[in-house]
């Protein structure tokens, strides 16, 4: 079933999931959702599975019709989402009719969101995943960006989806996006290639996200970071959130559209809960690097699991409390919440 | 090679269990076992291996297993690895057309080597290539064993676009492109063979790691035709399963 027709697709806006998994041994990027936690939240917003596809819009400009009656969220970084010209809510599901103007039309805070449909996007899956990989491609809608006129479809059964209207993140879980960043890490896998100088101004100095950054990575300004002994290592894998040091000195983090191998040395990892945040850094935005342990960074993972299974869980205490009313022939999908 | 492996931390979901800090037969052999008894564990503990030159990347769920026990459950699959028998490397034959239009460069190598097109080409020919790791773009292969006798330098200003299928020659290495893309290597010749089929799920390259490649010439006619073959989806890449040292 029809969902929505693109009338201005925007700076960048792609199909991702979260990823093609087990491809990396035949060095095809993994790709999908820059921020995982915010793709992951608006799926189960609208009542999805969480690994099931979203548009990722990155900047203001996107602009699309909606075709058929449906449940969304827009979660991630604050666009200026609208319905109608009215701004409607991040980090909660909302019905919307058909022949509706969904829009994005300022930067407020972070710099991509993610727009979910309750019922999914259909395109096909390539290699196990829905995303896509625009230097190889293919996934997503065509292998490409989305462009105007583009029709995407929903689920034929997306009305089962719509009891799931009104579900939202608690405010206490909502990241915040504003500059500077504080970024944690975990050092290695090379960190003893560098200097302890420069490891000190690595954890200390300010970073610059510069203006060549990409899904790819993204390239930093700032203070120089010196090698011991080159900056070449015979190449190995490179996971998410590596933080590759050329010879040149300034850092790269490698994100969703990375290469799998790679031959820099790598000072540092950014953990699994901050890549999210990291996603949301704008070229000029500021970032300050924290070194953690695993011990700590497995311990937000785990409360982020919680938080995400919250909200699959948040439904099953509301359902009943959803009514349809219809007025003059025309269906209103409501929710009756408790006042506080 | 090490006497043990060296477990590295890249984050708090990857481990990198570094076998040593060369390129070699050995070296590879141990990663090649590895990466084979790691894919067998069953359960979602592990999410990933790419295996490299010398290290493999270990990609694990930390909500299913501490980095402490992913690491005592490989150090005891290392210790095991003595015993284990490789599965018989493949050799997969590749036919190339060499020069013309399709190998730009191969005038220049020859010249450069003080050698004719013909004997760049029968030294290309003459040896198998091992596999060592696929990265960089989709099905590329880094391959090992290439001739001194036909080493080229890179050119000074990398082409925008090398198509799909062009062989080659960067310094003292061989290689292919399985997708259009921007490249500073001398293009010697193309295969009309696909290596990378993102269509096919079970099988998206036609490369891994360990196998052998053994490059053949042939006509443009030949090349034509199995080009033909391949859009019919009735061409059959020739592979021999042979017992090599690794």
């Amino acid at each position: 079933m029809e969902f929505l027709k693109i009338i201005n697709p925007g700076v960048l806006s792609t199909i991702q999931d979260l990823g093609r998994k087990g491809y990396q041994q035949y060095g095809i990027p993994v790709s999908g959702a820059m921020d995982p936690f915010a793709l992951q939240a608006a799926n189960l917003l609208v009542g999805n599975q969480r690994d099931e596809a979203g548009i990722e819009i990155t900047y203001p400009g996107f602009e699309a019709e909606i075709l058929n009656d449906c449940i969304i969220a827009v979660t991630g970084g604050d666009l200026g989402a609208k319905i109608n010209g009215t701004y409607i809510p991040r980090w909660k599901s909302i019905y919307v009719t058909k022949g509706s103007r969904i829009s994005f039309d300022r930067l407020c805070e972070g710099c991509r969101c993610y727009l979910a449909v309750g019922g999914g996007i259909q395109v096909p899956s390539v290699l196990g995943s829905k995303s896509t990989y625009l230097r190889g491609g293919f996934g997503g809608y065509k292998g490409r960006k989305l462009q105007k006129d583009d029709v995407l479809y929903t689920s034929p059964d997306n009305a089962q989806y719509f009891k799931y209207a009104g579900r939202r993140l608690p405010v206490k879980d909502i990241p915040k996006y504003r500059s500077p960043f504080k970024i944690r890490v975990i050092l290695g896998p090379q960190h003893e290639h560098f200097t302890p100088e420069s490891i000190n101004t690595f954890l200390s100095e300010p970073y610059v996200v510069g203006e060549k950054s990409d899904r790819m990575g993204y390239r930093l300004e700032g203070p120089k970071l010196e090698h011991v002994a080159g900056a070449d290592i015979i190449s190995d894998g490179v996971p998410l959130g590596a933080i590759q040091v050329p010879g040149h000195g300034n850092p790269i983090i490698m994100l969703a559209d990375r290469q799998t191998t790679g031959g820099y040395t790598k000072i540092a990892t950014v953990i699994s809960v901050d890549i999210s945040l990291l996603a949301q850094c704008k070229p000029g935005d500021k970032i300050f690097f924290e070194e953690i342990s695993i011990e700590e960074a497995h311990q937000l993972l785990r409360y982020q699991e919680q938080v995400l299974k919250q909200i699959s869980e948040m439904v099953k205490l509301s359902e009943d409390r959803k009514f349809i009313i219809t007025v003059q022939g025309e269906k209103f999908y409501v929710t009756v919440e408790e006042w506080k | 090679m090490y006497p043990h492996a060296k477990y590295l931390l890249a984050g708090d979901q990857n481990i990198v269990v570094e076998i040593g800090n060369d390129i070699s037969i050995d070296i590879h052999k141990k990663v090649r076992g590895l990466f084979i008894a790691l894919t067998k564990i069953s359960g979602d503990e592990i999410i990933e291996v790419i295996p490299t030159y010398r290290s493999l990347l270990v990609h694990y769920n930390p909500l299913l297993i501490s980095s402490h026990e992913l690491i005592r459950k490989i150090k005891k699959i290392e210790e095991s690895l003595e015993d284990m028998e490789l599965p018989p490397a493949r050799v997969v034959k590749i036919p190339v057309l060499y020069g013309g239009e399709y190998g730009p460069d191969l005038e220049f190598v020859a010249q450069y080597n003080h050698l004719t097109p013909d004997e760049v080409i029968s030294i290309h020919c003459s040896r198998d290539y091992l596999v060592y790791m696929l990265g960089f773009t989709p099905g590329f292969c880094y391959l090992g064993g290439m001739s001194a006798e036909i080493a080229t330098p890179r050119l000074a200003e990398p082409r925008t676009n090398i198509p799909a299928g062009s062989v080659g020659i960067a310094g003292n290495q061989t290689g292919m492109y399985p997708i259009d893309s921007p490249g500073g290597w001398r293009i010697i010749g193309r295969t009309p063979v696909r290596l990378f089929t993102p269509e096919n799920e079970k099988q998206p390259v036609l490369m891994q790691a360990g196998d052998y490649i053994r490059y053949y010439p042939i006509t443009l006619e030949e090349y034509q035709f199995i080009q033909k073959a391949i859009e019919e989806n009735r061409y059959r890449i020739e592979v021999d399963s042979i017992k090599k040292e690794v």
